[in-house]
């Protein structure tokens, strides 16, 4: 396990290895046809992540998500689809979630940012990391660090007066319910279908339970 | 996804100049639906202009008693907006009814607008496509067409306008403030704006190259009660199959928009003259050239019994 420790070595770099060094026997079409490619912009930018400053060069590519997980070394946040319909990538943005995969870090600029990592410790965990494990609201566990974060801001959505599509009244205030919940979670996919329980969990926090 | 360079632009003529220098170049502000086609290399912008500095994230009443809603405000500060809610509220359920919290918090208005088709034929890219690569053909035309255009569609494209908003603001009349790269503005009526998809459908809406969204504007409240019905495959988080935007007034007149039917919202003005006489006669205009699929003709039947549906609710 002390690789895992190491942002320098993992196990996509052997699968990476492995790759080219078949490409390179293979031959093939692809080198025959090369794609221009541009060379790659490399841009400097400082934001604040969990409390603490942050300054990066990054190829202007770079996700908010791989600035987190490759260059920060802070992997709590999870890629799951890589196209913002899973969820697993949740963060709070200055105060909002969104998904880091779609999102250029370099367009989070003097941005404070929250991920799984920022909201407890193992041992001082956020009341919703402590109500996931009281509820066993996971199965695998690949989803719950954006659950967690999603929940916390959904609960946040509902004190601040945020509709939903299960809105009653748009003109009255917003209700904090079982319903409120659902609708507002639907951003976050389960593969292991643990919902009922990430339910419970988020019901407990808010009081609704 | 393929390198690019990047400015923050300082003023919307700036981005706008921007755009029309570098061809390709594109404009990002939520970029939720940008960067997903970016890194599947179905858009490929040599240059991204950041807009999300221009100050276009207000809400503020027109002198002619509407909205003029900033460009970039984002989706889930339009839906909550007190004044939306209480005179458009056919336009904060559309919102709610789309996409996810998270995606609500980073998509603007211009960006909701400009979003391209999820036509999964259009995101492949071993497949042809004459919105994605122009006069490669389109296999959705006898491929898997549940999801496609009944209405409005062409031999060259059978693709749907995917957003929720959209079919609001149609239903809304709402109108379109732009900038030119030669500092010049110009107003478009929300029902020139999207494009019917013809021999062209790569070219989606009226905005000239360089052209630059810095506002949607709102006319006065109409009154009437406001119903935003969405029919998907699940509950919450999908795009529709059918939608119906309907504002009806105590006397039975009203205006209709449909989404998820054609390459734009779909509005017939002459079918909303149907409406005292049901849904039947409502949906017989509004379909009356339809040119379904095999695989999406359901539609037809769901568009009326959704829009039954909607006239029923609207009744309290």
């Amino acid at each position: 396990m002390d690789d895992a420790s190491d942002p320098d070595f993992n196990r996509r770099d052997v699968l990476v290895g492995t790759t080219a060094s078949f490409a390179l026997t293979g031959g093939g079409t692809a080198a025959a046809q090369p794609i221009a490619v541009s060379a790659p912009v490399v841009s400097k930018v400082a934001f604040r992540v969990n409390g603490k400053d942050q300054v990066l060069d990054l190829d202007l590519r770079t996700t908010l998500l791989d600035a987190l997980r490759e260059h920060l070394n802070l992997t709590g946040t999870k890629k799951g689809c890589d196209h913002g319909q899973c969820g697993a990538c949740t963060v709070i943005v200055d105060g909002r979630r969104i998904n880091a995969c779609l999102s250029l870090a370099v367009m989070h600029e003097g941005d404070e940012i929250t991920t799984i990592e920022g909201l407890g410790t193992p041992t001082d965990l956020h009341p919703m990391q402590a109500a996931f494990v009281k509820h066993d609201g996971y199965q695998c566990g690949y989803c719950t660090p954006g659950q967690i974060c999603s929940a916390v801001a959904v609960l946040d959505e509902i004190k601040a007066g945020i509709p939903s599509h299960v809105t009653r009244d748009l003109t009255g205030t917003v209700e904090l319910s079982p319903a409120e919940i659902r609708e507002r979670m639907s951003g976050n996919i389960c593969r292991c279908g643990a919902y009922s329980n990430i339910i419970d969990a988020i019901e407990d926090v808010a009081g609704v339970a | 996804m393929r390198a690019f360079t990047y400015q923050r632009a300082a003023s919307p003529a700036e981005a706008a100049a921007a755009a029309l220098k570098t061809p390709g170049a594109k404009f990002i502000a939520g970029g939720t639906n940008l960067l997903d086609l970016m890194k599947l290399e179905i858009e490929t912008p040599p240059h991204l202009i950041d807009v999300n500095g221009l100050g276009l994230d207000k809400i503020e009443p027109t002198k002619g008693g509407g909205l003029r809603i900033g460009a970039l405000v984002r989706n889930t500060d339009l839906a909550a907006d007190a004044k939306v809610r209480k005179d458009y509220a056919v336009l904060s359920r559309a919102l709610l009814a789309g996409a996810s919290g998270q995606l609500r918090n980073k998509a603007t208005t211009a960006g909701n607008l400009l979003q391209r088709t999820r036509c999964p034929y259009f995101y492949d890219t071993n497949q042809a496509c004459n919105k994605r690569l122009p006069g490669s053909g389109c296999s959705a035309i006898g491929g898997i067409s549940r999801q496609h255009a009944v209405v409005g569609a062409s031999t060259a494209c059978i693709a749907t306008h995917p957003s929720d908003m959209a079919v609001a603001m149609r239903l809304l009349d709402a109108k379109v403030e732009t900038v030119r790269p030669n500092g010049q503005t110009r107003v478009i009526p929300i029902a020139d704006f999207h494009r019917l998809p013809g021999t062209t459908p790569h070219i989606e809406t009226s905005l000239q190259p360089g052209e630059f969204i810095t506002a949607v504007t709102l006319p006065k409240p109409i009154g009437g009660t406001h119903i935003y019905t969405k029919v998907r495959d699940r509950a919450s988080y999908a795009f529709a199959l059918v939608s119906v935007a309907a504002v009806i007034q105590t006397d039975g007149t009203g205006r209709i928009a449909l989404g998820g039917v054609a390459h734009k919202p779909w509005r017939v003005e002459a079918a909303e003259k149907e409406l005292p006489r049901g849904a039947k006669a409502v949906s017989a205009k509004l379909f009356a050239n339809a040119v379904p699929t095999p695989e999406n003709r359901f539609k037809l039947t769901l568009a009326e019994r959704t829009l039954a549906a909607a006239l029923l609710e609207a009744k309290g």
